[in-house]
């Protein structure tokens, strides 16, 4: 039988029916699928959108996470700056930022009664700063992180990470590293200037000492690193110790047997907190609500802990419980229990860990440049 | 003896050369088809380097007098991002620092491509000469992000390299976040490349030149130096100018194998659009690379016709 291919364009009559019939009849069901999946637009750091986090919820709800992703809170806020009302759905950011989304009108409101007030670890999560504004909730709490001295435990004590001062140990020349962001590296030089609470609250004098600190750590700088080359150098040996980090990327780390370990030295740290707020004019609200409820609740608190990206703590007693009780190992491990020396809201109670913040008496920008003299130096 | 097309006979009226006057229109309805026929095959090429070269350009240039407010970029002319960024200290150092690494790229590339390419050119057999030349496409396969982190395993002081200088008894060698670890990525980028334009360039010299040097007494270094190089400059320049332009615009190398320490300009452009989404202060810097690209670029290929065309 030959073939000729007009013939393609010429079916039969029983062709056809069995064509019209075959797509009659699985119509409802594609249309069906097509319709019950959701799609939620999440703006967040990398490891939120990720199979390990969202993959139960979404083949148990039906939804579909379409994460983008950012690097710092500047690049948040412009990116939600240049889209169109309503383009996401969900937004994660961190604590500090919260305030500018809400001033410039890019979230909504939130029931607080929708959320585990009740169960909060510590009471500062309860009316965390930022996330009220008038009595109304904007943002929820999701979990947090304490920066620190992050070190590698073959050329740098316990004791001697005790102190930010090890950053100037002679043996560590050309062997310290930066998370290139000036926010967590400055704001670390200000505890270590001994500015405790206030540390991204200072004056003119203390902002002057506050760079000189800075400028003598210089010569003691092997390099200025993103996350991957963070994660790399600290792995490798190649930085033996890390300013401007903590367990987020040691926790990662140790998991895999890497001799590196975060600590919170005595002029204090500081918390990264990560909180979800509602996109403006998002039309998915109800979805969103439904998966902040989730996250909060203690198997979804179990997965941020866990999370593969990089670790963060519990915010909630029934979160901890949980961790406790299925991986008691990271729990043990991140000090999520109580008594451990690292438990971080033993560590808040102390008062050694201050939230992270921006600069309060000069611009972002004030504090770029430095950081970008200071590279340069 | 063979006509030369007529297209290429000029025609003179008066003593008056009219196809130097207007070619088109002094051409005959043949020629001004051949004409129509090669603008169409232009066209293409000249509407995609309006669009995504010339129109970007611009915009960039635009771009530079923009400010920013509350992270929302704000169409105005003003200057006060030109001023700010040569005001700064960390800018100049960044520039001559990227400059000094480019052309350090450069030279290193140049040199250690040329006897590669020298024996690739003269002394192999065409088919090995394929095969090298296939051979030296295929990094371009991978991405050139992972085959920079591969380096992260040779270079590390635990790596390796160090691994091998451990063994006859030498001190580790800090090379990864240096300089040199820098000048590594450069090479990986650019090497492969540089060997490839040399190769056709020298392939290309006339083996009756340097043949007749030879028979005129004349020794192999000094073939190589009077005649080969001065008959392939054109090419040899050319690469290393692709060598400069690729170096001097690279962020990977800088940040992953240089450490960030200092900072060159393409990693001052990323710094100055983290914070604060100064996507106009980066522009000034994106313009002032363009600027410096297209003067060494103009005064390279002048150098590479020049001297060749008084021959």
């Amino acid at each position: 039988m030959t073939f000729k291919a007009t013939d393609i364009l010429k079916p039969t009559r029983r062709e056809i029916l069995k064509i019209s019939g075959a797509a009659a009849l699985s119509a409802p069901f594609v249309s069906r699928a097509w319709a019950q999946v959701t799609e939620i637009n999440m703006l967040a750091w990398y490891g939120h959108g990720e199979a390990d986090i969202v993959g139960e919820y979404e083949a148990a709800n039906n939804v579909k996470f379409k994460p983008k992703y950012y690097a710092g809170g500047d690049n948040m806020l412009a990116l939600i700056a240049q889209s169109p009302p309503g383009t996401y759905d969900l937004i994660l950011s961190d604590g500090e930022f919260v305030q500018q989304l809400n001033a410039a009108g890019y979230i909504e409101e939130m029931n607080a009664a929708d959320y585990p007030f009740d169960d909060m670890l510590h009471s500062d999560f309860e009316k965390f700063p930022g996330h009220w504004k008038d009595d109304k909730l904007y943002s929820m709490i999701l979990r947090g992180g304490h920066l620190g001295v992050s070190y590698n435990k073959n050329s740098v004590s316990a004791e001697e990470a005790a102190s930010y001062k090890c950053f100037w140990k002679p043996e560590l020349k050309g062997k310290v590293g930066h998370f290139d962001w000036h926010l967590p590296s400055l704001g670390m030089m200000s505890l270590y200037n001994g500015n405790a609470a206030s540390l991204f609250d200072v004056d003119e004098a203390a902002w002057t000492k506050l760079k000189e600190t800075t400028l003598s750590l210089r010569p003691q700088v092997g390099g200025f690193f993103d996350y991957g080359g963070t994660f790399n150098s600290l792995k490798n040996g190649e930085m033996q110790a890390m300013c401007g980090i903590g367990d987020w990327i040691t926790g990662v780390l140790e998991r895999d047997g890497a001799p590196v370990a975060s600590v919170i030295p005595k002029e204090g740290g500081i918390q990264f907190t990560e909180s979800y707020s509602i996109g403006k004019g998002s039309e998915k609200a109800d979805e969103v609500t439904k998966f902040i409820q989730y996250m909060m609740s203690a198997d979804g608190q179990v997965k941020s802990a866990q999370m593969k990206a990089y670790p963060g703590f519990c915010v909630t007693k029934a979160g901890r419980a949980k961790l406790q009780e299925v991986d008691p190992k990271e729990a043990a491990r991140s000090g999520q229990v109580e008594g451990n020396s690292n438990d971080p809201i033993a560590l808040i109670n102390e008062g050694r860990i201050h939230y992270r913040d921006i600069p309060k008496q000069q611009s972002l920008e004030d504090w770029n440049d430095f950081w970008s003299e200071y590279k340069n130096a | 003896m063979r006509q030369p097309p007529r297209y290429l006979t000029f025609r003179v009226y008066q003593g008056v050369d009219l196809s130097q006057l207007n070619p088109v229109q002094n051409a005959s309805p043949t020629e001004r088809r051949m004409d129509i026929f090669a603008l169409t095959w232009r066209l293409p090429i000249i509407v995609w380097q309006i669009l995504f070269f010339v129109g970007p350009l611009l915009f960039m240039v635009a771009m530079s007098f923009f400010l920013v407010k509350n992270y929302v970029m704000q169409e105005t002319f003003v200057f006060d991002n030109w001023s700010k960024m040569f005001s700064r200290g960390y800018f100049r150092d960044s520039y001559f620092l990227t400059l000094f690494l480019a052309t350090l790229s450069t030279i290193v590339a140049s040199l250690v491509a040329f006897p590669a390419s020298f024996a690739l050119a003269f002394k192999v057999s065409e088919s090995t000469r394929r095969w090298a030349l296939f051979l030296l496409i295929i990094p371009f396969f991978t991405s050139y992000l992972v085959r920079i982190f591969a380096w992260y395993v040779i270079l590390a002081e635990s790596g390796a390299i160090n691994a091998v200088l451990s063994t006859i008894g030498l001190r580790p060698y800090t090379m990864l976040n240096t300089k040199f670890g820098t000048i590594v990525g450069y090479m990986t980028l650019t090497l492969p490349l540089v060997v490839v334009l040399q190769t056709f360039s020298l392939a290309n010299v006339d083996r009756n030149l340097v043949q007749a040097a030879h028979n005129l007494g004349c020794s192999p270094w000094r073939t190589v130096y009077t005649v080969i190089i001065p008959l392939a400059k054109t090419g040899l320049i050319v690469a290393a100018l692709f060598c400069f332009i690729l170096s001097f615009g690279d962020f990977v190398s800088p940040y992953y194998l240089g450490g960030s320490k200092p900072p060159t300009l393409p990693i001052l452009i990323i710094d100055t659009t983290k914070s604060g989404q100064q996507w106009p202060r980066a522009a000034v810097i994106a313009v002032v690379m363009m600027a410096t690209l297209i003067t060494i670029a103009f005064a390279a290929i002048t150098l590479a016709y020049r001297k060749r065309a008084s021959r």
